[in-house]
């Protein structure tokens, strides 16, 4: 089962295999860049072309002619002499590009002259009270049980927040049969005005049309409320009811599913833990690296693409992957970058699929009160820290993330903050008055996956431990 | 709480979760496997002993971490199910050394 | 424009946090000046065991001062700091270290000094019961434990902070200099003056002490440390051992901490380090094999905090040997955070009455006289 890695260097190492990874490891490999490609998953595709090389949903409508461009991208890179490794955990990244990567419960190294991390994004952290009940999952992890499984919901199922793929969702499961009772809209209505400004560009951008149709869709099955301010799960063990507050008005549903999504942010972890710096977006309100145009980041030899830059959606994910892979090309093997697509095309194709998204980031900007948490609510879902408790180290003298861990074990569960780390920031923020970017983030550090005692214990011995036995 | 598509025409493969036989499909995870077995799979938490289900379904939330043929602390969202495998819920701090 | 204060100290590990709160307890008011925040580097991440167990025997009675303190933490800085105490053990893994162990607990009794006591197979195999039944014994200090290194340092900055201190963070002392009998420091845009200065900076004090004319031998070392998730309560006393290097203690959260002292590569000027998996991997053997039990515990975070290491493995601690009013407290090499609550008391009883009844007098910076390096 336990596939290594077959050399010990290579050119470049991409890691992760959806849209941005999938076209960067192609684009490498197709310049005689000798590739190697991570990815965690069963198969590649990442999140949204999540199980394209298997997917039961073979009936080509439902799940959209957008999920099934990610089936060109696997072919390309198929067809390229890139290595690549599925099931494969990278929990080590540094700035000398040494990585330690976990495959079939056992580890290995590998250094690589350039690291392309195409690590992707990971829903927005949505702590309603209530959100850690069993039945309250993310719209995400409904749509990959739903590509990778066919698994719809089938009980009373409710819907709630904002963003194009939560009405993506909708439609698929729709269209696969699955129930919805209800969809609660958490769009902010000040949001329509504030992104008047950026609507002309989503006009003439692909969302607009599609948006439209698969919102009409939707809206022609299920009961969508909107103007929802507040939300949150109850249910003893279990969840029993969501409830809500539109127009002024509170409602308690019955449910026994609650699909949660309000957005996607970047997904930092092994960027941070390798040193790479971030700065705090105040747009898409979260944290993105800091990046030349080819997607460099401030750790030579290590460049960001797709969403894990910044997000983008699909479509500029896999023109920036092209892009860093380019540039990998061109200061790794000059005379090969000839074969690729020109650095003008590309920058060309990466403003065509970028347009749009501002007029997205405003309407979709999540509300204050579905992002920033008060009372009993839990924050940290691993170590169970609430907002108070958050707010009463605060009170005592906890000045940012960091310090916290003086006092809560915040952030320090296996999950490293991905689930809470954007909370407890603006939490900390608003408490002391600060910007999200002077009150920082966890330091992040490796393994940024758990990783075994025995499995460490078995990694080869350095080359000095190996000598020191020789020499005996 | 899910249902299978009708589509869905993998050929099914037999898990055992805390000794009682279910039918999976190829391909599916182990998280995905239980959630659609129907049957109770709360873990407890090793803070609280609170119940928890899968939440992310991507490998990020780790509330899908169950024991896997002896082996504790697995992400069930990342592993594919195999015929014969052992799942066991975890209920609390994980066991060491068993 | 200067301030005028009564003492200012260079640091904010546990050491600065220390003799800052233990000088206000003596009635001077100190600024500190700490140019991340308190308990940032070492202080705020080391392995939190409180020990005295197999300390260089010249540094015994400041630990022992020391364990008199973290025994009435509470008392102190009006918090538990997590402090438990549960004994640390050192393992013998076979009959040699064991007879060595057995000189080295008779030279301390010949010294006078009872804290390490020698034991056989079956109480280590009571106190440590998970460990290899291979061992054939050990030392344990009974008083010995362990607590929450940047609770602890947190504790003593708010503690020093309300009796008077004022503490500076996110800030470097710069320019340190002396002046008409008084010391003077840079912090930003304005200067504090003071008669007294105490230079506890950690792995940035040798920087300070050479800048002042009393270099010293010493190199900036990253030791790291990692964690396992929550797992059943099975140990109590910390674990320590000698031939290979290993630290090893479950917290009561259960968590399991390993240590040891295998180093990662600072980058001082970047407050980072880099971590070096493979030394990580020999502590993890170092485990599997001493503690069968933990083979299938998961790791969850690594990590290695900055701090200053002597040649001779020795703090600096004491009055300058060339300048009236300059106190140095660095150097703790892999094993200040026990000292730091003694440390911070004698060193304001050398401050405020001129001398102390702890013997610290071989740990003076006066041993590394140019004729000495």
């Amino acid at each position: 089962m336990t596939m290594a890695p077959k050399r010990e260097a290579y050119d470049v190492v991409v890691i992760g295999a959806g849209p941005a990874g999938l076209a960067a490891a192609a684009t490498s490999a197709e310049a005689g860049l000798s590739t190697l490609l991570l990815d965690e998953n069963i198969g590649p595709g990442g999140q949204v072309f999540r199980a394209i090389a298997s997917t039961p949903v073979t009936e080509r409508a439902q799940l959209g002619a957008d999920y099934w461009m990610g089936a060109d991208l696997v072919q390309a890179l198929r067809a390229s002499s890139a290595e690549v490794i599925q099931r494969a955990t990278v929990w080590s990244l540094d700035r000398n590009l040494e990585i330690g990567v976990s495959i079939g419960s056992a580890s290995a190294f590998a250094r690589a002259r350039r690291v392309i991390l195409a690590t992707g994004a990971l829903e927005r952290p949505f702590p309603i009270p209530g959100w850690t009940l069993p039945g309250v999952m993310t719209a995400g992890a409904a749509q990959t049980m739903l590509k990778s499984s066919g698994l719809v919901p089938d009980g009373r199922t409710v819907i709630a927040g904002q963003g194009p793929l939560l009405w993506l969702l909708a439609a698929q499961i729709l269209r696969l049969g699955g129930r919805i009772d209800h969809i609660l809209d958490t769009t902010e209505r000040g949001n329509y005005f504030a992104a008047l400004p950026h609507a002309l560009a989503f006009l003439t951008s692909p969302y607009f049309a599609k948006g439209l149709s698969m919102m009409r869709e939707v809206r022609a099955k299920v009961q969508v409320i909107s103007g929802v301010t507040e939300l949150a799960a109850a249910g003893d063990g279990q969840l029993a009811s969501v409830s809500y507050v539109a127009g002024g008005k509170r409602e308690t549903i019955p449910a026994d599913l609650l699909l949660l999504h309000q957005g996607v942010v970047p997904n930092v972890n092994l960027a941070m833990a390798a040193g790479v710096e971030h700065r705090w977006d105040e747009l898409q309100l979260c944290w993105s690296p800091v990046l030349d145009a080819s997607g460099t980041s401030s750790v030579a030899g290590i460049a960001i693409a797709g969403d894990g830059a910044g997000i983008g959606g699909a479509t500029a994910a896999v023109v920036r992957g092209r892009i860093a892979a380019r540039a990998a090309v061109e200061a790794l093997a000059p005379a090969a970058a000839a074969k690729l697509a020109p650095m003008a095309t590309l920058r060309t194709d990466l403003a065509k699929a970028e347009r749009g998204r501002a007029f997205l980031d405003t309407l979709f900007r999540p509300a204050k009160q579905f992002r920033i948490p008060a009372g009993d609510t839990i924050v940290c879902r691993c170590e169970e820290v609430t907002a108070k408790d958050i707010l009463d180290a605060v009170a005592i003298g906890a000045t940012g993330p960091n310090q916290l861990k003086a006092y809560r074990r915040t952030g320090m569960g296996p999950c490293q903050g991905r689930l809470c780390g954007l909370t407890v920031t603006e939490l900390m923020a608003q408490a002391r008055a600060k910007s999200p970017q002077e009150i920082g983030y966890y330091r992040l550090r490796a393994p940024v996956k758990p990783i075994t005692l025995a499995e460490l214990a078995a990694v080869p011995k350095s080359e000095d431990d190996v000598k020191a036995v020789v020499r005996g | 709480m899910f249902k299978r598509s009708e589509l869905d025409k993998r050929p099914q493969v037999e898990i055992f979760v805390d000794g009682v036989a279910v039918a999976a499909r190829q391909g599916d995870t182990v998280s995905a496997a239980l959630l659609a077995s129907g049957r109770d799979v709360r873990r407890s938490t090793a803070v609280s002993g609170a119940p928890r289900l899968p939440y992310c379904m991507m490998g990020v939330c780790f509330d899908c971490l169950v024991t896997i043929d002896g082996v504790g602390n697995r992400q069930g969202c990342l592993v594919p199910v195999a015929e014969g495998m052992q799942i066991e819920i975890q209920k609390g701090k994980r066991e060491i050394g068993k | 424009m200067t301030k005028r204060v009564d003492a200012i100290v260079v640091g904010g590990g546990i050491h600065g946090c220390s003799t800052a709160l233990h000088l206000c307890l003596a009635g001077v008011k100190p600024v500190l000046i700490e140019k991340d925040y308190a308990g940032r580097h070492a202080s705020g991440v080391n392995a939190g065991g409180v020990r005295q167990l197999a300390r260089h025997i010249p540094e015994i009675p400041l630990s022992i001062r020391s364990m008199g303190i973290w025994e009435k933490i509470t008392e102190l800085v009006d918090d538990d700091c997590s402090f438990e105490s549960h004994g640390q053990v050192l393992v013998a893994e076979n009959e040699d270290e064991l007879a060595s162990y057995r000189a080295r607990v008779a030279e301390l009794n010949g010294l006078g000094f009872t804290h390490e006591e020698l034991i056989d197979a079956a109480e280590l195999r009571r106190l440590v019961p998970a460990v290899a039944d291979t061992c054939p014994g050990g030392v344990v200090s009974r008083r010995d434990g362990a607590a929450n290194p940047a609770q602890t340092t947190t504790a003593f900055r708010r503690k020093a902070e309300q009796l008077g201190a004022t503490v500076l963070e996110g800030v470097a002392a710069t320019n340190v200099r002396q002046n008409g009998g008084l010391w003077h420091v840079d912090v930003g845009t304005e200067s504090y003056a003071a008669p007294v200065l105490v230079n506890a900076a950690g792995a940035w004090a040798g920087k300070i002490a050479a800048a002042l004319g009393e270099p010293v031998p010493v190199e900036t070392v990253a030791p790291m440390l990692m964690i396992t998730s929550r797992v059943p309560h099975f140990i109590d006393p910390v674990v320590i051992l000698r031939g290979r290097k290993l630290s090893f203690k479950q917290f009561k959260n259960g968590t399991v901490l390993i240590g040891g002292g295998h180093l990662a590569t600072p980058y001082q000027d970047r407050n980072e380090t880099v971590l070096d998996w493979k030394s990580l991997a020999i502590s993890a053997r170092t485990v599997f094999e001493l503690f069968p039990v933990m083979r299938s515990a998961t790791i969850v975070r690594a990590w290695a905090g900055i701090e200053a290491k002597m040649k001779d493995d020795l703090p600096v601690f004491g009055p300058s040997a060339r300048h009236k009013g300059l106190y140095h407290q660095f150097g703790f090499s892999l094993h200040g955070f026990q000292l730091g609550p003694g440390a911070g008391a004698v060193m304001a009883e050398l401050i405020v009455n001129g001398g102390t009844q702890t013997r610290v007098s071989d740990l003076g910076i006066d041993r590394f006289h140019p004729s000495a390096l």
